[in-house]
């Protein structure tokens, strides 16, 4: 007779994995790819790969050679780092600043940490924010998007850099929009606005959205609630004072979307509660629209997400799910 | 809208591979081992030595004490030894080892319900002693002596009986066979019991997937009972627990480490009912009991009516023998049930099913670390963290897991089926269970 | 310029200022009288916090000592001979005598000697697996080889061995906190004293079951005939619920037992080898 197998139960597992996961994560990134090529041209690929060569190529090293563990980086969490770093990158960032950018957010952001599952603050922002503090002025040379056209590079400013100027001015907020609140149009398909490369179309990530909550790899609190705050809190503001930009300008312009779907849902660093992804959401949109419009810097969702990382595990110790009675 | 419990659950594959196999008997096995403990409680006390000749329905176990259960001899023939044998876990109880030698009666069993006598006719005492005699206690697997269950403790007042038609463990029929082919004796056991309890009213849960069980149940219903209701219910995991089952009838919620009876319901399974009608009706004691034998590598996967103590291995072998490639033997469902290290284990009171898995199913998976997906939260039908449940079982955190009420854990499963890191949450929460219990009564 | 540079420190300097004093009130207010003993306990003792003294770490046990004021039944096992005569010392105390223990693991069912039936696949715990079932092997309190001793233990004392899946203690590490012996859930290891020129002598089987039962189970088990109890000379040896037992007080090492044993379950440690080895096959025929 052959020998019998003895387990506790459950002898079923549902098929979930980590790698299901990940790579779900990946393919809604896809939309908003191609949209960052379209716009960018090849420079934007070029980005991409480079911080996604350079994230794995450090996890493997690290893994393989610091730790002398097996080797994990078919769970595609570096994949991910790698994308969402280049996302947040602008497409004409010279690619040594990529491969430093990466090595940060891999060394520091998440292997000195113990790796995926035990990293306090989300990677790719790490990543992001070591280089927008340490090489601000490549950082923030926005390209505008002219696609494939070989024409030198055109740099703008971000239409975000348009908030401080109007409350500098004390002027409505519509009137510096060129093209008034038509151009909103243009922040949502992405076409003429500088940014970096992920924020280029809100719909292409709200597209990534759907899919993710179809394969149902993220529940819509978090993204929901971001959402909600901003809304609110700049609307109050704008309706206070015109020289606030409006609600709508907010939520389609800057790192909103691509920080709510994508970065602030990342497991590691969110609450586990339905009630902590709330008040998680909540701070991480209140926080934006504050160092948005009162901080030094145009753009805040980076700062605003680490934050909130930062927070996430005394939110955990306090905000415990709904017991069964 | 149909109804269900509200706070997590899950959905797996449901795989009910013998929900059209009739229940067939199965041939007497040549010997029987029937241990002495087959439920939760004092073992009984053994009343045969070796030698003597005992009858189906004979008495060879007397409880012992109010927490206990008299146990039966399920076969006629010699007694071959009083002695400790391996259960289903491995470790030695008492069991009394018989040879069977033809099938011949106990004299006080009936081998039909006498058709002059009705529900008035029967007294509450002379139903609560006739279940007591009968040795029946709870079938859905958690073993609990009936009759106890049926006595109330002074100052509460049951309302609602529940009858546990929801079998939500994935592959299991035997309560679905149970209800589709005994639903008129259900029905008159229903009302026994709801006599027992005095009660009026009763609610008999069924998951939706068993259209067939709830047209039948609701037949028998039109035809002979008022008070009882059936309530099909929205398929999900774990709809049976009795927790789960109550708020999803009832819409009640049992406080965290109360008794179902504080909010004035008791539940008790279809197989237990149809056990606790043929004690009154027959005074046939809880001698055999239907057993679904499953599994996608088994030849005739089935529902057979069983002696208690038969081996596994002959119900293995009816349905078809144990294929090569088999990997576990469970004693139960694949969410709740208990993996076997022989199938020289034997059918108790409690079994509901034999479920046979091939090898390549059978492994875990190397689990990872904990990506804090938070999946667990969301299926963990009781609201509790498993995951936090794990790291503080890891570290032996006693009186944190109290506090993140440990004690609440029904251990369904759900958490370490959901959890994409295969982490093994409920191994290690059990443990922690364990020592919180201790502490608790350490404590006393 | 120079103004905001002078304001800007004299603020800094104010909110220091009054913090540091607001601190000291505080710190003054909520001091915390502590007999300064303790602090000269625990500076004496390992600080390795292991409970081995039964004591939640080395503060508690040092807490305790001066609330007992006397050195009766505090020990700390791991601190040497040389930390209870110093904390004697330190308290103006009497030092009660020691004798030095080490942990032992009793059960000698090793791969080949006792045959695996089934496979666990579950947490890697001992606690988990005998929660369970009675184990891959017929033996239901043999060891589960699991390594939950070698978890619990501080000093990195003992280990499962790969080949015979048994845990080894490695004598001059252990200190015998009895961490391991606790967290064994089957009760096999046990602490005894340390002998002398660490020799000693002791069963190697903790299972009850039956003589027939424990012999089907593992070619190393106890099967309580009792020969050694009436070998023995001392009166050292009882035998209950199917096991021996030597108390290790009265053992006087002579060894007897260990060559009447028929199925070779008392274990010799530390002896020089014997000029006839005694052939263990002529006994189990």
């Amino acid at each position: 007779m052959n020998t019998l197998i003895v387990s506790p139960s459950p002898h079923v597992h549902g098929g979930d994995s980590i790698e299901r996961n990940m790579y779900g994560v990946l393919v809604a990134l896809l939309p908003a790819l191609f949209c960052s090529v379209f716009f960018f041209g090849w420079g934007a690929l070029r980005v991409t790969i480079a911080a996604v060569a350079s994230t794995v190529l450090f996890e493997y090293i690290i893994q393989r050679y610091l730790w002398r563990q097996p080797v994990a980086i078919k769970d595609g969490s570096a994949i991910i780092t790698g994308v969402l770093l280049a996302f947040n990158l602008p497409s004409t960032i010279p690619l040594w600043l990529v491969v430093l950018g990466a090595l940060v957010a891999i060394g520091v952001g998440k292997m000195s940490f113990g790796g995926l599952g035990n990293n306090i603050f989300n990677p790719a922002l790490v990543g992001r924010v070591f280089l927008l503090i340490s090489f601000p002025v490549q950082m923030t040379t926005w390209p505008v998007p002219n696609g494939f056209e070989t024409t030198d590079a055109v740099t703008g400013p971000t239409p975000l850099v348009l908030v401080k100027q109007a409350l500098r001015t004390q002027k409505p907020f519509a009137e510096l929009l060129p093209g008034g609140e038509h151009s909103l149009l243009e922040l949502g398909t992405g076409s003429g606005v500088a940014g970096s490369l992920g924020e280029i179309s809100a719909f292409a990530l709200l597209l990534g959205f759907a899919y993710l909550l179809l394969r149902r790899v993220i529940t819509w609190h978090v993204p929901v609630s971001i959402f909600l705050a901003i809304a609110l809190f700049s609307g109050v503001l704008h309706w206070s004072n015109p020289a606030y930009a409006s609600p709508l300008f907010h939520l389609l312009s800057g790192g909103v979307m691509l920080g709510a779907i994508f970065m602030a849902t990342d497991y590691v660093t969110s609450p586990m509660s339905r009630r902590g992804m709330w008040i998680y959401g909540v701070g991480i949109g209140v926080l934006t629209i504050v160092i948005r419009n009162f901080g030094a810097y145009p753009e805040g969702m980076s700062f605003a997400i680490l934050i909130m990382n930062a927070c996430t595990p005394l939110i955990n110790k306090y905000c415990k799910p709904k017991r069964f009675a | 809208m149909l109804k269900t419990f509200t706070l997590g659950g899950i959905h797996p594959p449901r795989e009910k591979l013998s929900s059209g196999s009739a229940i067939t008997p199965l041939p007497l096995p040549e010997r029987v081992s029937i241990p002495l403990s087959q439920h939760i409680g004092a073992p009984a006390l053994p009343l045969v030595k070796k030698g003597d000749r005992v009858k189906v329905g004979q008495l060879i176990g007397e409880a012992a004490g109010f927490i206990s259960a008299n146990v039966h001899s399920s076969v006629s023939g010699v007694v071959l030894n009083v002695e400790e044998a391996v259960d289903a876990s491995g470790y030695a109880r008492l069991a009394v080892v018989i040879r069977v030698e033809g099938d011949e009666w106990d004299d006080r069993v009936k081998q039909r319900e006498s058709p002059d006598r009705y529900l008035s006719a029967y007294s509450r005492e002379e139903m609560l002693s006739a279940i007591q005699a009968a040795g029946v206690v709870g079938m859905g697997g958690a073993t609990f002596p009936t009759r106890v269950k049926l006595t109330p403790p002074t100052g509460s007042r049951p309302e609602i009986l529940i009858v546990n038609g929801a079998e939500c463990e994935p592959f299991l029929t035997a309560d679905h066979r149970l209800m589709v082919e005994r639903g008129r004796e259900l029905l008159i056991g229903t009302r026994f019991l709801m006599k027992a309890l005095g009660v009026e009213q009763a609610i008999i849960g069924i998951e939706n997937n068993k259209p067939d069980a709830i047209a039948k149940m609701r037949e028998a219903v039109a035809k002979h009972a008022l008070g009882i209701k059936v309530c099909p219910l929205k398929v999900k995991y774990p709809q049976g627990g009795e927790k789960q089952l109550i708020e999803a009838t009832t819409g009640r919620h049992v406080p965290s480490g109360a008794l179902p009876i504080s909010v004035g319901v008791v539940v008790h399974n279809v197989g237990t009912v149809y056990a606790a009608y043929e004690a009154i009706t027959m005074h046939k004691p809880l001698v055999e009991r239907v057993v679904t034998v499953t599994g996608k590598s088994l030849a005739r996967p089935g529902n057979y009516l069983c002696r208690v103590g038969t081996p596994v291995a002959c119900l293995i072998e009816a349905a078809g023998g144990l294929p090569g490639d088999t990997g576990k033997v469970i004693n139960g469902g694949p969410m709740m049930g208990k993996a076997l290290a022989s199938t020289d284990a034997v059918v108790t009171k409690g079994t509901s099913g034999v479920l046979v898995i091939p090898v390549g199913e059978a492994l875990r998976k190397p689990y990872r670390d904990c990506i804090r997906c938070t999946r667990c939260v969301q299926v963990c039908p009781m609201g509790l963290e498993p995951y936090l449940l794990m790291t503080l079982g890891e570290y032996q955190r006693t009186g944190e897991l109290e506090r993140e009420r440990v004690m609440d854990c029904i251990e369904c499963g759900a958490c370490s089926f959901a959890c994409p890191a295969y982490r093994p949450l409920l191994d290690v929460i059990r443990l922690g269970k364990s020592r919180v219990g201790q502490m608790i009564k350490s404590r006393k | 310029m120079s103004s905001i540079i002078l304001y800007t420190t004299v603020s800094l300097c104010a909110t220091g200022i009054a913090s540091a004093v607001i601190l000291y009130l505080v710190a003054r207010k909520f001091r915390v009288e502590e007999d300064p003993r303790i602090d000269r306990v625990e500076a004496l003792l390992p600080g390795a916090n292991c409970g081995g003294c039964g004591k939640p770490g080395c503060r508690g046990f040092a807490e305790a000592i001066v609330k007992a004021n006397t050195l009766e039944g505090l020990c700390c096992p791991v601190g040497g001979e040389t930390t209870m005569p110093a904390i004697a010392a330190a308290l103006g105390l009497e030092a009660s005598a020691r004798v030095p223990r080490v942990a032992v693991v009793r059960c000698g069912g090793d791969r080949a000697r006792r045959p695996r039936y089934s496979r666990y696949d579950g947490y890697i715990s001992c606690a988990v697996e005998h929660a369970l079932y009675r184990g891959e092997s017929a033996c239901p309190f043999g060891c589960l080889g699991l390594g939950d001793c070698a978890r619990a233990c501080a000093f990195d004392a003992i280990r499962v061995e790969e080949s015979t899946g048994l845990p080894v203690v490695r004598e001059e590490a252990c200190v015998a906190c009895d961490a391991c012996a606790k967290a064994c859930p089957r009760g096999i290891i046990e602490l005894r004293d340390k002998g002398v020129k660490a020799r000693r002598v002791f069963v190697n089987c903790v299972n009850r079951d039956r003589g027939a039962l424990s012999r089907a189970a593992c070619g190393a088990s106890c099967i309580g005939c009792g020969k050694c109890a009436r070998d023995c000379s001392f009166g050292a040896i009882i035998v209950e619920n199917n096991l021996a037992y030597i108390d290790f007080h009265k053992c006087r090492l002579c060894r007897k037992c260990v060559s009447s044993c028929p199925t070779g379950a008392i274990r010799e440690e530390n002896f020089p080898p014997r000029k006839v080895e005694l052939s263990r096959i002529e006994f189990e025929n």
